[in-house]
């Protein structure tokens, strides 16, 4: 292991123990409105100052980052598998399959899915719990995300189906499921870890903009989407430098998570 | 003697004196006059013909462009004359008589007379027309007549009283009979130039524009407006501090707070406005909602417990910096005429809040507030996404409410799936909404208060009323709509409100301040809470020689 993902792997681990710690790091709770203070510059009581409506903003990233942290990737997770299913069975089948495939994720990807979202927030009951309403929205995300990859994925398994040790393992008698698990599946894992890794910023900055449409996390839940809309209008940094701290946080946190990736996934 | 010949002197001092300034007042205002004022318009103007206008921006167009009969003063709130020198209305109330000013011509040149009137009447009560202004004068079956009684006079005719009539013509622009400009053809100080779409709308000074200043100098004062399309409110604002625009008629209070941090002078509270934002509970039979919640909402107790555990000097402090006021009831103190002063707004008082609900049989356990048959008070309140200050409100709400065990839901929903819930299918429990007020005159209000109206929030489309306050209000607002005698609508409006403080159908939250930003290179500017509130006076507001120089 190379220093910088031993260094990645640290930071990571820093995050989610902070995050799992929040209860004791920041006892004041996600909720808690000090009023007196709103917009409140860092301090000894708020660290990284207090909100619009006066919510400890340290509180509120570490309780977010433990949301964020643990939905995004468990949404990347549905999408990717739900990619490998279709996009790579198809590539593996080639013909007639992977035309369809292809035909039936490009039309996946043209419809308005912003539509789709606002039916589901419209359907969801409203008496749900903010728990809930950030789980449907992090499932209704991984449901609809796999489009892309399963592209990039029916592209390399055709590759690899095509390949002179896929061809040597069909001389040699391994058809059907047999094939795809041992020598296909294992080939694809570079992309489809490319692709896990890709979907989770993606995944964040879309809860956060599906905040705007109503189907976000529910307050006083926050989340890093929640906490990145913050943001929005700020026109001076310098000001408030403490208010980029979420920001910096998604940064640092996906170039960590890249970082992990070995060469070989990278390149895929 | 002596005491005679000083005081004398005095009197020719101050007369020379003045007729020495005379001429210089006249030449300040020569060199101030010309150049293009520059602000924006937050969406693109849906129309220029001032029949159809419905949209802030074509309302800011219309107002500038258009030529009326009787203005509301934004600023003392009064009906003042323009092209009628005078009008007189009958005892009735279906008729008005305008008495036309003399030698007023269109910015083409054609003629004004009462034809003029007699034409933009009919057109706006052509019902294929479909014009939202129009609707205002349709008080009963039968169409609206006009009688030419001299070219300078003419009479508008109702089929039935009209409250306030002669106030809604402060919306009526008035069309050209002959003109074959048409709409093209204008009154007002203003006339439409050249329109870019999507980009900017230029406005030039109308050369035939009737009025003068006290010196005799035709108005207006500037050359042009150009109203540049901008939607993005940072942008805005990043523009007028780069002094690329002159003026922001409304902004909101964090743009506020910041503006005045570093320029006080350019930022602008004109105090409470008459719009506010407000909350309800679902009162509606048919909805679908579980009984006990609506036996909960339709008891005004318990809606009043409600109001009286939300804290809007913390709404008012918190959400709006300080630039909001707690709401009082449907009409904000700014009405000078129409609020009822007796009122005040609701304390913030958790603890009567708890007792009066105690006195309904809700009861706290382990800090959750149960009904009487055991039931745990949880309900959601929707508002529509996208609307910080709104959901910061609900949040503070939710917070409130929490104290007193109250589990609160905020849901936020894109804004047609919002009045679908509320309007069509009723299938929410409380919402959070604002309410803009346009016209100080009770009558604006009608479709919210009438329990028969489709506005009618709470309980809308009743067949009859299902209370005996709402019977009431509906008996009392006819009342007022019926005659048009101040005083006695006054009552009648006093009650409404009283009852309406003792019913809480609404819970009024907080009234926004009227903020805007204005620069200092604009002389005469003077910021009001009626709409619009930086140029209400537009014909009459001059450029600075370094910023007219400048462009």
């Amino acid at each position: 292991m190379n220093a910088a993902r031993k260094l990645s792997c640290l930071v990571l681990l820093a995050v989610c123990a902070a995050a799992l710690a929040a209860n004791w790091l920041a006892p004041a709770g996600y909720a808690k409105q000090f009023r007196d203070v709103p917009n409140a510059p860092a301090s000894r009581q708020h660290l990284l100052g207090t909100d619009d409506i006066g919510r400890d903003r340290f509180a509120r990233v570490l309780y977010g980052t433990r949301i964020s942290l643990l939905l995004a990737p468990a949404a990347a997770l549905v999408s990717t598998a739900l990619a490998a299913l279709v996009g790579g069975l198809a590539g593996y089948m080639g013909g007639i399959w992977l035309q369809m495939a292809r035909g039936f994720t490009d039309l996946f990807l043209s419809l308005p899915w912003l539509f789709l979202l606002i039916t589901v927030r419209a359907l969801m009951p409203l008496n749900v719990s903010p728990l809930v309403s950030v789980l449907i929205t992090f499932l209704v995300l991984g449901l609809l995300g796999w489009a892309a990859s399963a592209r990039v994925l029916s592209t390399s398994a055709d590759a690899v189906r095509n390949s002179d040790f896929v061809l040597q393992a069909r001389a040699s008698g391994l058809h059907g499921p047999r094939l795809f698990l041992i020598h296909v599946l294992p080939n694809l894992k570079p992309v489809l870890y490319a692709q896990f890794w890709i979907s989770i910023p993606v995944f964040i900055l879309t809860e956060a903009n599906l905040g705007i449409l109503g189907l976000g996390v529910a307050e006083p839940l926050p989340s890093w989407g929640s906490l990145l809309r913050e943001l929005e209008g700020l026109i001076s940094f310098r000001e408030q430098p403490w208010r980029l701290v979420p920001l910096l946080l998604l940064v640092v946190v996906m170039t960590s998570f890249q970082l992990l990736l070995s060469n070989e996934e990278v390149t895929a | 003697m002596n005491t005679n010949r000083t005081g004398r002197h005095t009197v020719l001092w101050a007369l020379t004196c003045f007729a020495l300034l005379l001429p210089l007042t006249s030449v300040a205002a020569l060199s101030q006059s010309g150049g293009e004022l520059r602000f924006c318009l937050r969406s693109e103007p849906k129309t220029f013909d001032p029949l159809l206008v419905d949209d802030d921006s074509s309302l800011s167009i219309r107002y500038l462009t258009g030529g009326v009969l009787v203005r509301v003063n934004r600023h003392t709130q009064e009906l003042e004359p323009e092209l009628a020198e005078s009008w007189k209305l009958a005892k009735d109330g279906k008729q008005i008589i305008f008495k036309l000013r003399h030698g007023v011509v269109f910015s083409d040149g054609s003629p004004f007379s009462s034809e003029d009137i007699a034409f933009t009447m009919q057109r706006l009560m052509d019902p294929a027309l479909h014009s939202s202004t129009g609707d205002a004068f349709r008080s009963g079956n039968g169409a609206v007549t006009t009688k030419i009684i001299a070219p300078d006079q003419i009479a508008v005719i109702f089929p039935a009283a009209i409250t306030g009539l002669d106030r809604l013509f402060d919306q009526v622009a008035i069309m050209s009979a002959h003109s074959p400009k048409k709409e093209a053809a204008v009154l007002g100080p203003f006339m439409v130039a050249e329109y870019k779409a999507g980009s900017s709308v230029l406005l030039q000074r109308n050369p035939n524009y009737w009025k003068k200043d006290s010196q005799g100098r035709r108005l207006p004062y500037l050359d042009s407006i150009r109203l540049d399309i901008q939607s993005n409110r940072d942008v805005e604002m990043l523009r007028f501090k780069r002094g690329e625009i002159d003026l922001i008629n409304v902004i909101d209070s964090d743009y506020f707070d910041r503006l005045a941090a570093t320029s006080p002078q350019l930022a602008h509270d004109a105090g409470a406005s008459l719009d506010y934002d407000f909350m309800w509970f679902n009162q509606v039979a048919r909805a679908p909602i579980p009984e006990y919640k609506r036996a909960w909402f339709r008891d005004a107790n318990f809606r009043r417990a409600i109001s009286q555990a939300i804290n809007r000097d913390d709404l008012s402090r918190v959400v709006f910096n300080g630039h909001a006021q707690p709401a009082v009831g449907p009409v904000s103190p700014a009405n000078k005429f129409w609020f009822n002063s007796k009122l005040k707004a609701e304390p913030y008082r958790p603890d009567a809040a708890l007792q009066r609900l105690q006195g309904d049989g809700f009861h706290l356990q382990n800090g959750v507030l149960f009904d009487k048959s055991g039931n745990a008070v949880e309900f959601s309140i929707v508002t529509n996404a996208g609307s910080k200050p709104r959901e910061r409100m609900a949040v503070m709400v939710q917070e409130d409410l929490g104290k007193l065990g109250i589990k609160v839901n905020v849901v936020t929903l894109d804004f047609p799936s919002l009045i679908e819930r509320i309007s069509q299918k009723f299938n929410y429990e409380a919402a959070m909404l604002g309410f803009r007020n346009v016209d100080l005159d009770p009558n604006e209000q009608m479709n919210i208060w009438l329990s028969s109206a489709e506005n009618h929030a709470w309980n809308p489309q009743q067949k009859s009323p299902e209370t005996a306050w709402e019977a009431e209000i509906d008996r009392l607002m006819r009342a007022q709509a019926s005659t048009a005698e101040p005083t006695k609508r006054k009552e009648s409006f006093d009650r409404v409100q009283e009852i309406v403080a003792e019913q809480t159908p609404m819970i009024y939250l907080v009234n926004q301040n009227a903020l805007s930003a204005i620069s200092s290179a604009i002389e005469g500017a003077d910021p009001g809470i009626l709409s619009p509130q930086t140029f209400w006076n537009a014909e009459r507001l001059m450029l600075s020689p370094s910023t007219r120089a400048s462009r």
